[in-house]
């Protein structure tokens, strides 16, 4: 039998290594060096280091444990999808603090990668809403952290990459939401600058606010986009009726990888930017929050050498002047996505590893070709004379040095792991690239 | 509007039972947990109380195992006593193994007929008498494809399993009149942690997907479910083939 190929979401890099799940996860975790969960980070964040040849899989831990519909406080098993927790909580006007632009993610993985999404500069990560996480550590213990216990490997858990031990369980608080609904607006922003003007603005007014950048165009087109803005919808505001989940179409096979080029990036840039509908309406969460989650599969659209994100969040003192240099940058060497996403961040959070701070973030989809890895070491050198920083659930190309020196949180990161596994049980491929750890 | 139905599960903590448990607490009906173990139970009824707001309420639970055949009747008059009376029993539980492991290990093998047969029958039989005494209802119970022939992996497992198909049959045939309506799951390969480790086959089926289908047998009161269905054209095919191919092929 040929050993089965895991992946992130980017299928770059694939390793032959074996997932292992079961509805009891502290059994499965015993003795892995890793736990992963839907496997939505894009590179090798979810995957084995080399030597190691398994890894625990958390999906099929998914208990919900305790709901308080006073206080909104939810525990589950870590395997518990946000799709599911968007299934049932919505209806009852409940929703995630903080979700992702995707719904395919498990609990523990967003505690994990400490996600942020469209209310960032609001509500800082899904991290700052958790309460209380159940891990297994390093000597086999299985233990409860929070702010009051064990806070140094609660603080090294949220953003940790799973790499601080086993996250079994997660104790977070739910948001009340006025309806299943949100009230939104789309505008047209032609560039670049205008959009960081645009983010600005709109963070005083609105929870939620993201822009989709056309990073395909160049001269005065460059970044130009589209400025989403959303709330929930009040109750006299929504329809009656339930969001309807969509089930949405599949992408049932790889795209031949000329498929995705400059030209056709182009195209689509400019008939999704022609087409904005800017009238202010209610909009459906599937539609704000999940786009892509429409189109099952969309990973196929890059081809078979696969894809990454290069995600960064640049300081606000150069990061007009950065961020424009970093669009350049793309065109030059290669070519984007139209999955380009541009969002300011709130402070930095608890996490000690956590990638938002104080500052504005791109994120940009490239197809894995010859050029990605010199386009990412160039940008990288960029946002590190700038003080900016990646984000670990999206890489798969950074240089350790680089990724060292933007991150002067590491140490003390490191400390902390070290006392909680001196021997270095818990390790990734992405943390034997990026981290130092031993392959 | 369906009347909520009040349903006692044997093996709802695991695979294709968490998910139909979890469909059954979605919709509203009552429900009434049976396993081995009791941490696990608890966790599993936790879940379903989240889940099940519709029909808000405890999730109660007992110990009930398809090896101890004497704790059976007493699991059963605790779920009727918790429910305030019983309209379905869900049967999930069962033991695999693979060919291999059975040959070599024939103590294993004893366990595995003897669960999912012999115990089984039993368990249905301490059902099937409840059911009746309240006026029918309904008996479903998970057998397998593995027991639709003779087959080089499924030796053993599909022997236990054919013996469990045709005493549902007999069952559903002996008392529909009455009111008992039985039904027999047989799900092809479903991707659980039953089936973790195992090569994927053609058609594999995701444990909710099965649970959906279940569900409407159950409403339907429909007597062989295969899930998914592909697998009752497969197993078909497999039946047709004669004896000379069957013992060429290794499926």
């Amino acid at each position: 039998m040929p050993e089965p190929i895991l992946s992130g979401w980017g299928h770059a890099p694939l390793v032959a290594a074996r997932e292992v799940r079961s509805e009891d996860l502290p059994a499965a975790a015993r003795g892995m060096p890793l736990t992963r969960g839907l496997g939505r980070s894009y590179g090798d964040s979810s995957l084995p280091a080399p030597r190691d040849h398994a890894v625990a899989g958390a999906t099929l831990a998914d208990r919900i444990l305790a709901f308080d519909p006073e206080t909104g406080l939810l525990r589950a098993e870590a395997g518990l999808s946000l799709s599911e927790i968007y299934r049932l909580f919505l209806p009852r006007n409940w929703f995630v603090p903080v979700t992702p632009g995707t719904q395919f993610v498990t609990l523990g993985g967003m505690v994990a990668a400490d996600v942020h999404g469209g209310n960032h500069h609001r509500d800082g990560c899904f991290g700052a809403h958790v309460t209380r996480l159940r891990m297994q550590v390093a000597d086999g213990r299985v233990l409860e952290c929070s702010r009051e216990l064990e806070p140094e490997l609660f603080r090294a858990t949220l953003g940790g990459m799973g790499l601080t031990g086993h996250i079994l369980e997660v104790e977070f608080r739910m948001a009340r939401i006025s309806s299943p609904w949100l009230w939104g607006e789309a505008e047209q922003v032609r560039g670049i600058g205008p959009f960081y003007d645009a983010l600005g603005r709109a963070a005083a007014d609105w929870p939620f606010t993201k822009g989709w950048i056309d990073c395909v165009s160049r001269g005065k087109n460059l970044g130009r986009g589209i400025m989403y803005r959303a709330r929930w919808a009040t109750p006299a505001e929504a329809p009656p009726r339930l969001p309807k989940h969509k089930k949405g179409f599949s992408i049932p096979f790889f795209l031949p990888s000329w498929v995705l080029n400059r030209a056709s990036a182009r195209l689509y840039n400019g008939f999704r930017y022609r087409t904005n509908r800017p009238k202010p309406r209610i909009v459906h969460p599937d539609e704000f929050f999940y786009p892509l989650d429409g189109m099952r599969h969309w990973n196929r659209l890059f081809g078979r050498p696969g894809f990454t994100q290069w995600q960064c969040v640049v300081p606000h003192a150069n990061g007009l002047r950065t961020i424009t240099r970093a669009l350049e940058l793309v065109n030059k060497r290669g070519f984007a996505s139209p999955v380009c996403v541009i969002k300011d961040c709130g402070p930095e959070g608890e996490g000690l590893l956590s990638f938002p701070k104080l500052g504005i973030s791109i994120a940009i989809d490239v197809p894995v070709r010859s050029w990605t890895r010199p386009l990412i070491d160039d940008l990288n050198e960029l946002i590190l004379a700038e003080g900016g920083r990646i984000y670990l659930a999206k890489d798969a190309f950074s240089r350790p040095e680089h990724f060292q020196k933007m991150e002067p949180r590491l140490a003390e990161w490191q400390a902390i792991r070290r006392r909680w596994d001196p021997q270095g049980r818990f390790r990734s491929a992405q943390s034997v690239r990026l981290l130092g750890d031993q392959p | 509007m369906k009347v909520a139905m009040k349903v006692a599960i044997l093996g709802a903590t695991k695979g294709m039972g968490r998910a139909l448990a979890r469909r059954f607490a979605e919709r509203g009906d009552s429900l009434f947990l049976m396993g081995r173990d009791g941490d696990d139970l608890e966790r599993s009824a936790r879940d379903l109380e989240v889940r099940g707001a519709k029909a808000p309420g405890m999730v109660q639970h007992a110990a009930c195992d398809l090896e101890r055949p004497e704790g059976f009747g007493a699991a059963l008059d605790a779920a009727q006593a918790a429910l305030g009376g019983l309209d379905a029993v869900v049967v999930t539980a069962g033991l695999f193994a693979t060919q291999e492991a059975l040959e070599s290990d024939a103590e294993l093998a004893r366990r595995v007929l003897t669960v999912d047969f012999a115990n089984t029958v039993v368990f249905c039989e301490e059902a099937r008498k409840r059911l009746l005494a309240r006026g029918g209802g309904t008996l479903c119970v998970f057998s397998s494809v593995a027991g639709e022939r003779g087959r080089k992996p499924v030796v053993l497992y599909g022997a236990a399993k054919a013996g469990l198909s045709q005493y549902l049959e007999g069952l559903d045939h002996k008392f529909r009149a009455q009111g008992l309506k039985t039904i027999c799951v047989k799900p092809g390969f479903v991707r659980t942690s039953m089936t973790e480790g195992l090569k994927v086959p053609p058609f594999a089926g995701e444990p909710d997907a099965v649970a959906a289908r279940v569900l409407a047998a159950v409403d339907r009161g429909t007597p062989v479910v295969y899930a998914p269905g592909i697998w009752a054209l497969v197993m078909f095919a497999i039946r047709m083939l004669p004896r000379f191919v069957m013992r060429k092929i290794g499926f």
